[in-house]
């Protein structure tokens, strides 16, 4: 498990060297084939038996924010990159730009609200990031107009095999999918690891148009929504009870026979899935199947509370069990007769 | 002669989007001995070509229909879902839902003071099972249902559940059965997940890869009480697009169909939807891009169990998309 590590990169949408550069040095490692292409996806190649082209995608990116202005006072004015949930943005601490400088999110206090502003989340234009400089001079010494910000958030393992960190969506995608690569499986797949889905789904298309998989799977950490407020009915998905697998959301109506073989194959290797049972949301898998001819898809995921924060929770059961599950879909699907 | 026993099958046939099967196989039945080719791509189009060395031109209808997919199956057997295509809480309260089990439901409503503020989540089908284990076995979460209605005909109209786009697939059945003498290259495509955002047509786009593409799909109508103000309407031929929020029509295409409309005595009108798209958004933007259009189907009360067009309208349609197919 890479979580840690990969968790405490920054690698907001756009900008995910960081991300990248750890993947490269790891598949270096595991003497892996790979290449990147023109958007910066990492496509690495683990050669095996094969009936089909099998593409497996997690994205690299995470959602943040961008430096959009500074003020007179040195306080800098920034910008959402991706669904980021902007009710917890006041008082988080983050890492500005290459040099990591650290800052804090801040808005007026507490005693100079209205009544009505009290009740509510700030709107991220009442929002700021201070990095404890005074002037504009000396803000600009360390930030510019354009670069990246990512929450800073140690990775926790914690609770009943629990675990607590930024970017977990995708991070744990991108965890196992370097895992995967690591057992050289004697079936062919290509692991991706893609850029810009929280802003869009972009890299996962040209990746798709590259490979032009015929199966393509996509490991993602999705929502869960199990808190004691919510009715069971609106949970999305529960968090310690198995790998998730999408049946419908926004970018992907999913082939439900392919969706239910891949339910058999966790049933006869007791591997623990439940469905992802929202129509909201959307990830890789709504690029990969329209490019070109199109392709089959199915999303395999982990329920993460909190998610597009910075502080997700997972649980490393459902991280046993979606790693399990894939690589159970990919051996069956690139078995011999 | 308006088939109606075809027209019949294709509305009462199970097919919301992503789960085409059943009206896939209906419709390869209908066709297969009347074309060169017949193929399903990764995504379920059916694809049927008549071969020809010249012109390539791709139809397209789309064979799926807006539904709901359940989401949850409770503890006392009540069913949870959500929408699949362009349909609203407030227009689903008592309506009859039929799965491809065949077995049925009705969507009932929590208790809400406010009917305004009814939302997806307030609906629940009950299914008429109190047997709890049965509901278990018979309803999964990923289950899609249709409408439940009866199909009905007039001396001039058909109201009936998915017309849209049911009666497109009607009209290029029909037009490839009697598909004119010429050397065009010519491919009736039955496209699915329309009604989720064109998904199967961009695919078929590409794959095809053709020099002329015209989609043939329903469209609003502004000639019902308290209307969108639009131009189309009942008995006033086929509609030819000018644009709707996914395709500004080719020119050249648009006066083509006017043209051949002329030509061949077909009664036609323009037609400008202020919202929605077809299956020509997707296919103009493949590749290198394809001159497309689309031939409407003018149809009241579109996302409903009782859609409504008319027949003479049909007729003409399917005159302008033959001689579409021979031009």
């Amino acid at each position: 498990m890479f979580l840690k590590e990969l968790t405490e990169l920054s690698g907001v949408s756009g900008y995910e060297y960081e991300v990248r550069n750890y993947i490269k040095n790891k598949l270096k490692e595991i003497d892996c084939e790979y290449y990147i292409d023109k958007l910066g996806n990492v496509i690495a190649h683990n050669k095996g038996r094969k009936n089909k082209t099998i593409m497996v995608a997690a994205h690299m990116d995470e959602v943040g924010l961008i430096v959009r202005q500074i003020d007179s006072k040195g306080l800098i004015k920034f910008e959402a990159v991706g669904g980021i949930d902007q009710r917890v943005l006041n008082s988080k601490v983050v890492l500005v730009g290459d040099n990591k400088i650290p800052g804090v999110i801040g808005s007026k206090a507490v005693h100079l609200m209205s009544k009505e502003e009290r009740g509510k989340s700030l709107p991220i234009d009442k929002l700021y990031i201070d990095i404890g400089t005074d002037s504009k001079e000396e803000t600009e010494k360390l930030v510019s107009i354009g670069d990246y910000v990512s929450f800073k958030s140690d990775y926790v393992e914690f609770g009943d095999n629990m675990i607590k960190g930024k970017a977990l969506d995708d991070r744990v995608g991108c965890s196992i999918l370097l895992e995967l690569l690591s057992m050289k499986l004697d079936a062919d797949f290509y692991g991706v690891f893609t850029v810009m889905e929280e802003v869009g789904l972009r890299g996962a298309e040209t990746a798709a148009y590259q490979l032009e998989p015929d199966l393509g799977i996509v490991l993602e950490g999705t929502v869960s929504a199990d808190m004691p407020e919510v009715e069971d009915y609106d949970k999305t998905t529960i968090i310690g009870k198995g790998a998730a697998l999408s049946i419908m959301d926004n970018a992907t109506v999913y082939d439900i026979d392919v969706v239910r073989e891949v339910a058999k194959i966790a049933e006869d290797n007791n591997i623990q899935y439940q469905y992802r049972t929202s129509g909201a949301g959307g990830n890789d898998a709504g690029a990969i199947h329209k490019t070109k001819k199109g392709a089959k898809v199915v999303s395999i995921s982990i329920p993460c509370r909190y998610i597009h924060s910075s502080v997700s929770v997972a649980s490393k059961n459902d991280y046993e069990n979606v790693l399990r599950l894939t690589k159970e879909v990919i051996l069956e699907n690139q078995k011999g007769d | 002669m308006f088939n109606s026993e075809l027209m019949k099958k294709l509305s009462d046939c199970f097919g919301p989007s992503g789960r085409e099967k059943y009206i896939r196989e209906l419709i390869i039945d209908e066709i297969k001995d009347y074309v060169d080719e017949i193929s399903t791509d990764p995504l379920g189009n059916l694809i049927a070509r008549k071969k020809g060395s010249g012109k390539k031109i791709m139809f397209s209808a789309h064979m799926d229909q807006i539904g709901l997919i359940v989401t949850h199956v409770d503890e006392k057997g009540f069913l949870r879902f959500t929408n699949v295509g362009g349909l609203k809480a407030k227009n689903l309260l008592g309506l009859h839902m039929v799965f491809a089990n065949g077995l049925e439901g009705v969507i009932c409503q929590e208790e809400l003071k406010d009917k305004e503020k009814l939302t997806m989540g307030k609906l629940f089908l009950d299914v008429g099972v109190t047997d709890k284990e049965f509901v278990k076995q018979n309803f999964r979460v990923g289950d899609m249902c249709v409408f439940k209605s009866q199909y009905y005909e007039t001396e001039d109209c058909v109201i009936c559940k998915a017309a849209d786009d049911r009666i497109g697939c009607y009209i290029l059945i029909e037009a490839l059965k009697n598909h004119p003498n010429t050397d065009n290259d010519v491919y009736y495509v039955f496209s699915v997940q329309e009604e989720v955002g064109c998904r199967g047509a961009k695919t078929a786009g590409y794959s095809i890869n053709p020099d002329l593409a015209i989609a043939v799909d329903v469209t609003a109508t502004g000639d019902t009480p308290d209307e969108i103000i639009m131009e189309v309407k009942l008995d006033g031929g086929a509609a030819i697009k000018i644009k709707d929020n996914s395709l500004i029509v080719h020119p050249e295409v648009k006066d083509m169909l006017t043209y051949l409309s002329e030509k061949n005595n077909i009664k036609y009108q323009y037609e400008i939807l202020e919202f929605g798209g077809t299956d020509a958004g997707p296919i103009h933007l493949s590749r290198e891009g394809v001159p497309s259009g689309v031939i409407s189907i003018p149809t009241r009360n579109l996302h409903t169990s009782g859609e409504i067009f008319s027949k003479k309208d049909v007729e003409e349609c399917i005159k302008l998309v033959r001689a579409a197919a021979g031009h």
